[in-house]
């Protein structure tokens, strides 16, 4: 077995594991944190599609920000402890047992065993031009609606959070 | 160098326990979490099919994808916070009053 | 194959070394520089000149008793100063000292910097969360909230270094300095440099910012119910940080480890120094700043600290982005 196949069945095998602890945690502190260890991993994965900029914006959005925000929410509103252990809804295994027929249909959909495409943006030219560089020209250049409308949709949720949870005045 | 079957069949089995965790764990923040799961399945999906189609829509795609998420998860929280300061619970079965 | 991972390991091995060495003198100075602006001396009885007292410190500190308080969570107690100084010495090896002699040429190394910053703060959080007490509580709280609301400002002024340099790896925002008559990028960025001083002293919690170390205020915030070698551990990162901070000042903004090239072209006996001297110096200038204003600046409150982030900070390096962009487009083409 070769050494990048080593480290990747690593990574494949931490993140599948990671993402099981995750949804039987108890308490939701300790939930978030091997989220963000399951985040870190996943970050890894990116490293080996030659997308480095993935990596790091993965880190700093989802790792730094977004379960930063859910650790405040959770430490700020003092989930009492009986809410963490009575959450598990009715019926589980049945449940899971849905789910798992879906990701059997899912696996046997998804096998690729022929792939010979050989777009504009080879391999090559990720490594050459680095992956952010790419990203820029790209977005400038065909994609700039996305862009705007991104910009859009990251302003609103801004405002849109300030009123929702603010402070009442007649409270 | 690593087939793209094992990086599809690795997001389809995290988005499938992140489905399982959404469904069965009933309270808003397990609820939270699990869909922020769902999207970086989405992300593998993505960002891998790009670097083995040599296409780079996919990484744009996936740009757009973590700042909804982000997005989403903001107002997600803010509505969370004020059901909370409503109801004093969170989870998700107690909140039935708009039940027919 | 093998023998890289040798080599690499050396050299690992030497920038650990020589950055804990100036961590533990980064101590020593600070309190004897301390003493001297307050009219006294600093310590002078371990060796010459008092040389010697961070290895006094040190052995004091592992003999102190290690106790976890009743009812905290021990895992995440043990856990959050280890998270802490992971992300500290992660962000080392991306730093370039001279030309060619960085551990990692990424080309992504900006963004590991902005990465390692923002997981730092969950070493504060589960360290102010885990500990089981009011006010570690509170303090934690207060403190993260105070470094994610200046990551922003610090964000957009590197943004507009990257605007500059035009790309994120840190040897070519050095070598795209030179490019430059006077070899740095502080001339037409200087709102920008303003804004990350500011942000560099709000990040790693020094004064006029450290309401969470201040004695007077809420015992000692996050690590009221640290003793021991953790507290070392704690301390071991925020003067790691600050290095971070000051090498990434001097390469961002000051031109690394090379001179301005008129001052090469009319001494060009100054190309003799290697270029680790003058990054030292830089970076070395940096921390006298930072311990200078420890000495001389009173710290804000809280809700003032926040509103100098969000009203004052976010506005000033919004509008130095606006302005780069104008320069960049109009005079650099």
């Amino acid at each position: 077995m070769s050494v990048p196949l080593l480290f990747f069945s690593y990574f494949a095998l931490a993140t599948i594991v990671l993402s099981l602890i995750v949804i039987t945690r108890k308490n939701y502190i300790h939930a978030v944190l091997w989220t963000l260890l399951l985040f870190v991993h996943i970050s890894g994965i990116y490293l080996f599609l030659n997308a480095e900029f993935f990596a790091m914006i993965q880190m700093i959005v989802y790792a730094g920000a977004i379960l930063v925000m859910l650790i405040f929410v959770i430490m700020l509103l003092n989930v009492k402890h009986e809410d963490h252990l009575s959450d598990v809804s009715s019926l589980p295994i049945p449940k899971a047992f849905l789910v798992f027929c879906v990701l059997g249909v899912l696996a046997f959909t998804l096998q690729v065993s022929y792939l010979n495409s050989t777009g504009k943006f080879s391999i090559d030219l990720v490594n050459k031009i680095s992956d952010a560089k790419l990203l820029g020209q790209v977005f400038y250049s065909e994609a700039n609606l996305p862009l705007i409308i991104m910009g859009v949709v990251l302003f609103v949720p801004m405002i849109a959070a300030i009123v929702l949870a603010g402070k009442r005045s007649d409270e | 160098m690593v087939p793209l079957n094992a990086y599809l069949m690795l997001a389809a089995a995290i988005f499938s326990i992140g489905l399982i965790g959404f469904i069965t764990r009933r309270s808003i923040i397990m609820m939270l979490i699990c869909v922020e799961l769902m999207l970086n399945a989405v992300n593998i999906t993505l960002i891998s099919l790009s670097h083995y189609m040599q296409d780079f829509m996919g990484q744009i795609i996936a740009l757009l994808i973590i700042a909804n998420a982000g997005a989403g998860m903001a107002t997600g929280l803010a509505l969370l916070i004020n059901a909370y300061r409503l109801k004093k619970t969170v989870k998700i079965d107690l909140f039935r009053d708009l039940r027919g | 194959m093998l023998m890289d991972i040798v080599i690499l390991i050396i050299k690992v091995a030497v920038v650990l070394g020589v950055v804990l060495l100036h961590v533990a003198y980064a101590v020593y100075f600070e309190r004897k520089i301390l003493g001297h602006m307050q009219s006294r001396l600093g310590p002078t009885e371990v060796g010459p000149l008092g040389l010697f007292q961070p290895f006094a410190d040190l052995i004091k500190l592992f003999f102190k008793e290690d106790n976890i308080p009743l009812g905290a969570d021990k895992v995440l107690f043990t856990i959050a100063p280890v998270i802490v100084v992971t992300c500290v010495m992660t962000s080392f090896s991306v730093i370039p000292f001279a030309a060619g002699w960085v551990l990692a040429n990424i080309n992504v190394g900006l963004l590991l910097v902005l990465a390692m910053g923002s997981l730092g703060v969950y070493g504060i959080i589960i360290a102010g969360w885990s500990s089981n007490s009011k006010y570690a509580f509170l303090g934690g709280l207060r403190s993260s909230a105070q470094i994610i609301s200046y990551e922003i400002p610090m964000g957009i002024a590197l943004l507009a270094v990257l605007i500059m340099s035009g790309s994120l790896n840190l040897s070519d925002i050095v070598y795209a300095q030179e490019k430059l008559p006077w070899g740095m990028f502080i001339f037409p960025q200087i709102l920008g440099f303003f804004v990350f001083l500011v942000c560099a002293l709000a990040e790693t919690n020094r004064t006029p910012f450290d309401l969470p170390e201040a004695e007077t205020e809420l015992v000692a915030g996050y690590l009221t119910e640290y003793s021991g070698f953790r507290w070392g551990l704690f301390f071991l990162a925020e003067y790691s940080a600050m290095y971070v901070m000051s090498s990434m000042l001097s390469i961002c903004f000051l031109g690394g480890w090379t001179l301005p090239p008129f001052l090469t072209n009319l001494f060009p006996i100054l190309n003799l120094m290697p270029g680790i001297v003058w990054f030292l110096l830089k970076v070395y200038m940096f921390m006298f700043f930072y311990i200078w204003i420890r000495g001389t600046v009173p710290r804000y409150r809280f809700d003032q600290l926040l509103k100098i982030g969000w009203k004052f900070l976010l506005p000033l390096s919004l509008t130095n982005l606006f302005v780069i962009m104008i320069i960049k487009k109009v005079f650099m083409p």
